[in-house]
C-alpha cells in the first residue's frame, strides 16, 4: 500500500518534468548562493588565521624606536628582562620584476611557524635533501616564498636557495634573521621587534631598557574589523539570496501540492492513513531537498572558485589582507549549506503539509474559502512590516555597523511585508476607478491574486530594491573616487630612490630639469591613539591647488610647516575629531587639526604635516620618496634619462597614470563580486514570480471560466493575463525605487562611515532606474507567457469543464 | 603541495634532542643522516682519555663540542609533607664548532623546566640563539641563563634558580654540601661498547630551600608560591659524539638512599643489547664506578602516556661490590614514579619526573625516559 502510494505520489514528476526541474533548480540556486557565499568567507577567514599563525603580526603589538634601528645588545636586555619580544628586520631584495619585500626574523624565538620541508620546494637542486638546522640557521641559509617568488629567484647564484613555504604572505619572502643581515648588510640591526605575550609584573619599564620605543598597536585589529564588515555584507547578500531562493521552492511547492490535490483525496479515501501520506510527502520533500542541496553545493563551489581571486584582490587592495585564492571544500560550509537546503524545503513545504492535514476527505474546497484568511494574513504582514521597519530606523540612532545593517535588514523586510497591503490599496482605488465592467474585473482579479502572488512580488521588491541601492552605492562611490583620484595624484611622477643619499643626488640633478620636485618623508606612529602614518610635506601649489579636502580652516597650507596637521576622513571619523580640535599624538604631544581630506581605499589613520616639522621632530627619517612635476610630454624622455643616470630599480619611477589605472582596477574587482551576486538574485527573484503564477495556474481556472462564459475571448483572458502580471511587476519596481534609494543612503552614510570610514556623497542615475524597471517588467511578461499560452491553447471544452469538475 | 604542519620550533630543536643525553630522541634524526650525530664529530673536538678538569672554568660552556647540558633535577617537600619535583636543564647544540658574536653565531640553546606533583606536570621549553646575549653560560661568577630564566651564584656551591614560565614557576636557593662528583673514568663516562664517550661529573649534594607556584585552580586566587625544602642533584656532560648508532633509547636514574649513599645509573638500549653503567656514591662523596653488565635494570609496570607505553615502576639489582678499597651493599629496590604522566611534551617529547625508592633501600630520586 505504501509502496503504491508513493509510485502514486511520484508519478506526479513524470508527468510534470519541468515542475521537478524548476523546484530542483530553485532549491540548487538558493543553496548555491548562499555555500557560495559562505565558502567565500571560510576560506578568507582561514587565510587571515593562518597568516596570523604563521607571522603572529595579527593582534601582536609592534615595538619600534622611530629615532632609529634596535640593537642587538638591547634585544638580548629585553629578552633576560622576560620581555616576550622576538625581532624583525626588513628590507628589499632586487630582481629583475623589481624589488621585493625580504622579512627577516628568529627562527628561534618566532612562535610557531610550520616547519619548511625541502621536498616542498621546486626550485634549486637540493630538492632531495632534508631540511636541516644548519640549512636555516647558518649561511648561506635558505630564503621561503611562495612558489611563484621561488620560481622567479630560483637559480639566482647571488642568493641562498629557496624554499616554497605555504605559510609566506604572498609577494615576500621570509627568512632567518642571520641570512637577512647578510643580505641586507644590516649587521646587528633590528627594525621592530613584536611583542608575543604580557611583560612580566616585575620587569623594569620598556623605555629603560630600550631608550626612545614606542610601542603600537598593530593595524590588524582594525583590519579584522573593516574584513569582517566586509564579510558581514557578503553573509546578508547570501541571506538574501537564499531568503529569495525561498519564495522559488515555496512557489514550486505550493504548485506540486494544488495538482496532486486530487491524487492526495483519491489516496486518502481509498484508505492510506493521513500519518502515512504525511510521512510520504515528507519524505519526498527530505529526499528532493538532499538532491537540490547536493547540486546547489557544487554550484557553490563553482561560483565561489570563480569569485575568489575577486574577493581576494578587493581585500588585498582594501584592506591589505591576504586571502589564498584556491577553494577548498570545507565542513563548515558543505554542512552548512545542506542544513539551509533542507530547512528551507521543509519552511516552504510545510504550508503544503499543514494543508494536507486539513484536507477534506471528500468535499472540494475553493480557493474563495481562504481568501478571507489571506486577506487578514495581508493586514496582520504589514502590520507587522511597518514595526519592522520602524525598529531597524530606531536601530540606527544606536550608531555602529550593526545598527546600519540591522536598520538595512528592518528596511527591507518591512517594506517587503508591508508591499501586499500596499498592492491591495492601489488595486482597489484603482478599480473604484475603473468605468467598465471588464476593468473593473481586471483591477479586482489582480486584487484577488495577491495572496498568492504576495511571497513571489516581496521577492521581486527585495532583489529589485537591493539592486537600485548597490547599483547606486557602487556608482556613486566610483565617481567620487575616479575625480578623487585625479586630484589626488597630482604630481606626473612618484620616484623612489634606494636611499637617503641617492635621494639627495637626484634632486640635485632633476632641479634643473623639472617644473617642482615634492620631497615626501613618513613615520609610523600612534595618531590619537591609534596605529597611523604621518606624512611630512613641502609646501607646494600642486597641494594648494589639488588635494580634496573635505573641511579646512582658512589658510591651511600655510599653517602646516609650523606644525598645524591636515588628517584623513578615517582619522577624523573614528576618532571623532574635526578642523579647530588638537590631535593627540604620542608623548603626551599635540598638534591642531586644520583641514579633513577624504583618502579612500586607505583603511589607517593619517595626518600629514610640514616636512621641516616632522624632520625636527624625527631627524633620522629615510626621505627617499619624491614627487615630480613635469610636462607630461617629456616624461619618457625623462624616465630615460633618471635610469641611465642612476641605478634605479624597475619600479623606483612610477607614472602617475599607471598608479590611477590600478587603483581603478582595485576599485573595479572589489565591486565586481557585488555586481554578480546582485544579478543573480535578481534572476532568482524573477524565477520565484514564475513559479508562483504556475502555482496559481490551476487555481485561476474556475474564475476564468465564468468570464469567458461571459464573452470574453481566450486572446482577450491571455494578454489580460500578461498585462496583469506585467502591471504587478511595474508596480512593484515603483515601490522597490523609494526602498532602494533609502538602501543607497544608509550603504553610503551609515554602513561606508562604520566599515571604511569614508561618507560619500549620493548621486542619482534616473536611466539606470528606467533600465531596472524595464527589466521588472520583462520579468513579469516571461513569467506570464506560459500561463498565457496555455490559456490561449485550452479548448472550450476544458473551460466548460470547470463549471462541472469536482475540485 | 603538501603543507607541512609540523612545527618549525620541532625541526630547530632537533640537534638539541641528541643533548638530552642519548638517541634518546635522535633516532629520527639519525634516520635522516642529521650531522652524523654518533657516527662522526667533523671539525668538533671529541673527549679524550686523561682530561684534566679545570674549574670554574669547565662549569662554562665548550663551544667546541657539539653538545652539552646543565641538567638540575630535585625532590622537594612542603610543610604538608607533599612531594614536589622539578626539572631545570639548560642545552647547548653546537652546529658548527664557533662562537662568534651576532646572528650569525652557530650554537643554539634550549631550555626545559618541569614542575610535578603527584597529580600535576607542568613543562615548558625555551630556544635561543648563541652570541647575542640572550642564553649561555659563564664560569665565575657562575651564570647559565636563557631570556629570564637564570641559575646564578658566586660558585657553583652556592646558587640561585629562577623561573618564571607561562603558568607555573620556582625560586629555590640550593646549597652544596659535598664534593663534585665523576662518572665513569675520572669523569670521562662510556656510553657503548664501542667506546662512544662524554664528559660527566656531577654535584648531587644540593641542599635546596625555596618556592614553587602552581597555576591557579580555574576561576580560583592565583596561586600563592608554596615553601619547600629538599635535595638537588646537578649533572653537567659535555661530548661530540654520545651515541653508538644502534642505540634507539636511554633510562637514566639518580637516587638518593636515606643511608647518605647515593646512586646514578643508566641504560641504553642497543639493538645489539643494552648497555648499562653507573656511579655509586658513598655519602662522603668517595665514588664506585659500576661498568657495562653490573647493574640489572628491569621494567615492572607500564603506563601510557601519551599513546606511548613506558616503565613507570622499575626493579634495579645491583650485587655487594668490593673494588678499589671501597665496598656497597648488596642492592634491590623498587622504584616507583610518583607522576606517571611525568611526560614532557615539548619539541622532542620524552618522560622524566620524580621517583621513590623502597626495598633494601629507602629514598627518592629521579627517572628520564627516552625513545619510547
Amino acid at each position: 500500500m505504501r509502496r503504491t502510494a508513493l509510485i502514486a505520489l511520484l508519478s506526479h514528476w513524470r508527468h510534470r518534468p519541468g515542475q521537478l526541474v524548476t523546484l530542483v533548480l530553485g532549491l540548487a540556486l538558493a543553496t548555491a548562493l548562499w555555500s557560495a557565499v559562505q565558502a567565500i568567507n571560510a576560506e578568507a577567514r582561514n587565510s587571515y588565521a593562518s597568516a596570523a599563525a604563521t607571522l603572529q603580526s595579527a593582534a601582536q603589538p609592534v615595538i619600534t624606536r622611530p629615532s632609529g634601528p634596535i640593537l642587538l645588545e638591547e634585544y638580548a636586555a629585553l629578552r633576560r628582562a622576560g620581555y616576550p619580544v622576538t625581532p624583525r628586520l626588513q628590507g628589499r631584495i632586487q630582481t629583475p620584476d623589481g624589488p621585493l619585500p625580504l622579512l627577516g626574523i628568529d627562527l628561534l624565538s618566532w612562535p610557531g611557524l610550520a616547519a619548511p620541508a625541502n621536498d616542498d620546494t621546486d626550485a634549486g637542486s637540493a630538492a632531495s635533501q632534508p631540511l636541516t638546522p644548519a640549512d636555516l640557521l647558518t649561511a648561506p641559509g635558505r630564503l621561503l616564498a611562495q612558489p611563484d617568488i621561488a620560481r622567479q629567484l630560483a637559480n639566482r647564484s647571488d642568493l641562498p636557495p629557496v624554499i616554497t613555504h605555504q605559510a609566506v604572505p604572498p609577494g615576500r619572502i621570509l627568512t632567518d634573521i642571520a641570512t637577512a643581515e647578510r643580505l641586507l648588510n644590516r649587521q646587528g640591526e633590528i627594525d621592530q621587534l613584536l611583542r608575543t605575550g604580557p611583560v612580566p609584573a616585575n620587569a623594569p619599564p620598556l623605555t629603560s631598557l630600550l631608550p626612545g620605543a614606542t610601542e603600537t598597536q598593530p593595524d590588524s585589529p582594525d583590519t579584522s574589523r573593516l574584513t569582517d564588515s566586509f564579510h558581514l555584507n557578503l553573509t546578508a547578500f547570501g541571506m538574501l539570496a537564499f531568503a529569495v531562493g525561498l519564495f522559488v521552492i515555496h512557489g514550486v511547492s505550493g504548485l506540486a501540492f494544488e495538482e496532486r490535490r486530487a491524487t492526495f483525496r483519491t489516496l486518502r479515501a481509498l484508505g492510506l492513513p493521513l500519518p502515512v501520506l504525511t510521512r510520504l510527502v515528507l519524505a519526498e520533500l527530505v529526499a528532493l531537498a538532499l538532491l537540490s542541496g547536493l547540486l546547489g553545493l557544487a554550484l557553490g563551489y563553482g561560483l565561489a572558485a570563480a569569485l575568489l581571486p575577486d574577493v581576494s584582490a578587493s581585500l588585498r587592495g582594501l584592506y591589505g589582507a591576504q586571502v589564498d585564492t584556491t577553494l577548498q571544500l570545507r565542513g563548515s560550509w558543505v554542512f552548512g549549506g545542506m542544513a539551509m537546503a533542507l530547512i528551507g524545503a521543509l519552511t516552504a513545504g510545510a504550508q503544503g503539509l499543514i494543508r494536507l492535514r486539513s484536507l477534506p476527505l471528500l468535499a472540494a474546497t475553493g480557493p474563495d474559502r481562504w481568501a478571507s484568511a489571506a486577506a487578514r494574513q495581508i493586514r496582520l504582514m504589514s502590520v507587522l512590516g511597518i514595526a519592522l521597519a520602524a525598529a531597524g530606523l530606531t536601530a540606527l540612532s544606536f550608531g555602529g555597523l550593526l545598527a546600519g545593517l540591522a536598520a538595512i535588514a528592518g528596511l527591507l523586510l518591512g517594506a517587503a511585508l508591508t508591499l501586499p497591503a500596499l498592492l491591495r490599496l492601489i488595486l482597489t482605488r484603482i478599480a473604484q476607478r475603473a468605468r467598465s465592467p471588464l476593468s473593473q474585473w481586471v483591477w479586482s482579479d489582480m486584487s484577488a491574486q495577491l495572496p498568492g502572488l504576495s511571497l513571489a512580488l516581496m521577492a521581486l521588491l527585495l532583489a529589485l530594491a537591493t539592486n537600485i541601492g548597490v547599483t547606486t552605492m557602487v556608482s556613486s562611490f566610483r565617481l567620487t573616487f575616479t575625480g578623487w583620484l585625479d586630484q589626488r595624484l597630482a604630481a606626473e611622477l612618484y620616484l623612489t630612490a634606494r636611499s637617503d643619499r641617492q635621494a639627495q643626488e637626484i634632486t640635485a640633478w632633476l632641479s634643473p630639469r623639472v617644473d617642482a620636485i615634492l620631497p615626501r618623508r613618513s613615520v609610523d606612529i600612534q595618531l590619537a591613539n591609534q596605529p597611523g602614518r604621518i606624512y611630512g610635506i613641502t609646501d607646494h601649489a600642486t597641494y594648494r591647488d589639488n588635494w580634496p579636502l573635505l573641511a579646512a580652516t582658512a589658510s591651511p597650507w600655510d599653517q602646516l610647516q609650523t606644525g598645524a596637521v591636515l588628517i584623513n576622513e578615517q582619522l577624523a571619523r573614528s576618532a571623532n575629531l574635526w578642523i579647530g580640535d588638537t590631535l593627540p599624538l604620542p608623548n603626551s604631544q599635540s598638534a591642531p587639526i586644520v583641514g579633513v581630506y577624504s583618502d579612500y581605499g586607505n583603511p589607517r589613520a593619517q595626518a600629514i604635516t610640514g616636512l621641516s616639522h616632522l624632520t625636527r621632530q624625527f631627524p633620522n627619517l629615510p626621505g627617499q620618496q619624491m614627487g615630480i612635476r613635469i610636462d607630461r610630454s617629456q616624461i619618457p624622455q625623462l624616465t630615460r634619462q633618471l635610469r641611465q643616470t642612476f641605478d634605479l630599480p624597475a619600479d623606483a619611477i612610477i607614472d602617475q597614470r599607471r598608479l590611477k589605472a590600478l587603483s581603478l582596477e582595485i576599485f573595479e574587482r572589489t565591486f565586481l563580486v557585488t555586481g554578480a551576486l546582485n544579478v543573480l538574485t535578481l534572476g532568482v527573484a524573477g524565477f520565484a514570480i514564475l513559479t508562483s503564477l504556475l502555482t496559481l495556474w490551476s487555481a485561476r481556472l474556475p474564475q476564468l471560466a465564468p468570464v469567458w462564459a461571459l464573452g470574453i475571448s481566450r486572446r482577450q483572458l491571455a494578454w489580460l493575463e500578461l498585462l496583469r502580471s506585467c502591471g504587478l511587476a511595474a508596480l512593484t519596481a515603483l515601490a522597490a525605487l523609494p526602498l532602494g534609494l533609502a538602501l543607497a543612503w544608509l550603504l553610503l552614510a551609515v554602513v561606508n562611515v562604520e566599515a571604511f570610514g569614508w561618507r560619500l556623497p549620493m548621486h542619482l542615475f534616473p536611466l539606470d532606474w528606467l533600465g531596472l524597471m524595464g527589466l521588472a517588467i520583462l520579468a513579469g511578461a516571461l513569467a506570464a507567457i506560459l500561463p498565457a499560452r496555455k490559456l490561449l491553447r485550452m479548448s472550450p471544452a476544458a473551460l466548460l469543464q470547470v463549471f462541472s469538475h469536482d475540485r | 603541495m603538501t603543507v607541512n604542519r609540523r612545527k618549525m620550533l620541532r625541526l630547530l630543536a632537533a640537534p638539541l634532542a641528541a643533548p638530552l643525553a642519548a638517541p634518546f630522541l635522535a633516532s629520527p634524526l639519525r634516520a635522516q643522516g642529521f650531522a652524523g650525530l654518533g657516527t662522526d664529530a667533523a671539525g668538533f673536538d671529541i673527549p679524550q682519555p686523561g682530561y684534566r678538569f679545570d674549574f670554574p672554568t669547565d662549569h662554562a660552556a665548550h663551544p667546541t663540542f657539539r653538545i652539552e647540558w646543565w641538567y638540575l633535577t630535585a625532590n622537594l617537600r612542603d610543610a604538608q609533607g607533599q612531594d614536589y619535583g622539578i626539572q631545570w636543564t639548560l642545552f647547548r647544540s653546537a652546529l658548527a664548532p664557533q662562537d662568534p658574536e651576532g646572528w650569525q653565531n652557530p650554537q643554539i640553546w634550549m631550555a626545559h623546566a618541569a614542575l610535578t606533583t603527584q597529580t600535576q606536570h607542568h613543562v615548558a621549553e625555551k630556544l635561543a640563539r648563541g652570541g647575542i646575549g640572550q642564553a649561555g653560560v659563564t664560569a665565575s661568577p657562575f651564570r647559565a641563563w636563557i631570556d629570564d630564566w637564570h641559575m646564578s651564584g658566586p660558585d657553583l656551591d652556592r646558587l640561585h634558580l629562577s623561573t618564571q614560565a607561562e603558568n607555573f614557576a620556582y625560586s629555590l636557593t640550593l646549597q652544596a654540601d659535598g664534593p663534585l662528583v665523576f662518572h665513569g673514568t675520572n669523569g670521562l663516562s662510556t656510553k657503548s661498547a664501542s667506546g662512544q664517550t662524554s664528559y660527566y661529573y656531577s654535584q648531587p649534594h644540593y641542599q635546596i630551600t625555596g618556592t614553587l607556584t602552581l597555576p591557579p585552580e580555574p576561576g580560583a586566587e592565583p596561586a600563592l608560591p608554596i615553601p619547600v625544602t629538599g635535595q638537588g642533584w646537578f649533572d653537567r656532560e659535555w661530548s661530540s659524539q654520545p651515541l653508538a648508532s644502534d642505540q634507539s633509547g636511554w633510562d637514566w636514574f639518580s637516587l638518593s638512599f636515606a643511608s647518605g649513599d647515593r646512586l646514578m645509573a643508566f641504560r641504553l638500549r642497543g639493538d645489539t643489547g643494552d648497555f648499562t653503567s653507573g656511579t655509586w656514591i658513598t655519602p662522603q662523596g668517595h665514588t664506585l664506578a659500576l661498568p657495562n653488565g653490573q647493574l640489572q635494570l628491569d621494567p615492572q609496570d607500564t603506563h601510557t602516556v601519551a599513546g606511548r607505553r613506558l616503565p613507570t615502576r622499575w626493579r634495579l639489582r645491583l650485587p655487594a661490590q668490593q673494588i678499589e678499597g671501597l665496598s656497597t651493599p648488596a642492592t634491590d629496590v623498587t622504584i616507583q614514579a610518583i607522576n606517571p604522566n611525568s611526560w614532557m611534551e615539548v619539541s622532542f617529547p620524552y618522560w622524566e619526573g620524580p621517583v621513590t625508592v623502597t626495598g633494601s633501600h629507602q629514598g627518592r630520586g629521579y627517572l628520564e625516559m627516552t625513545g619510547y
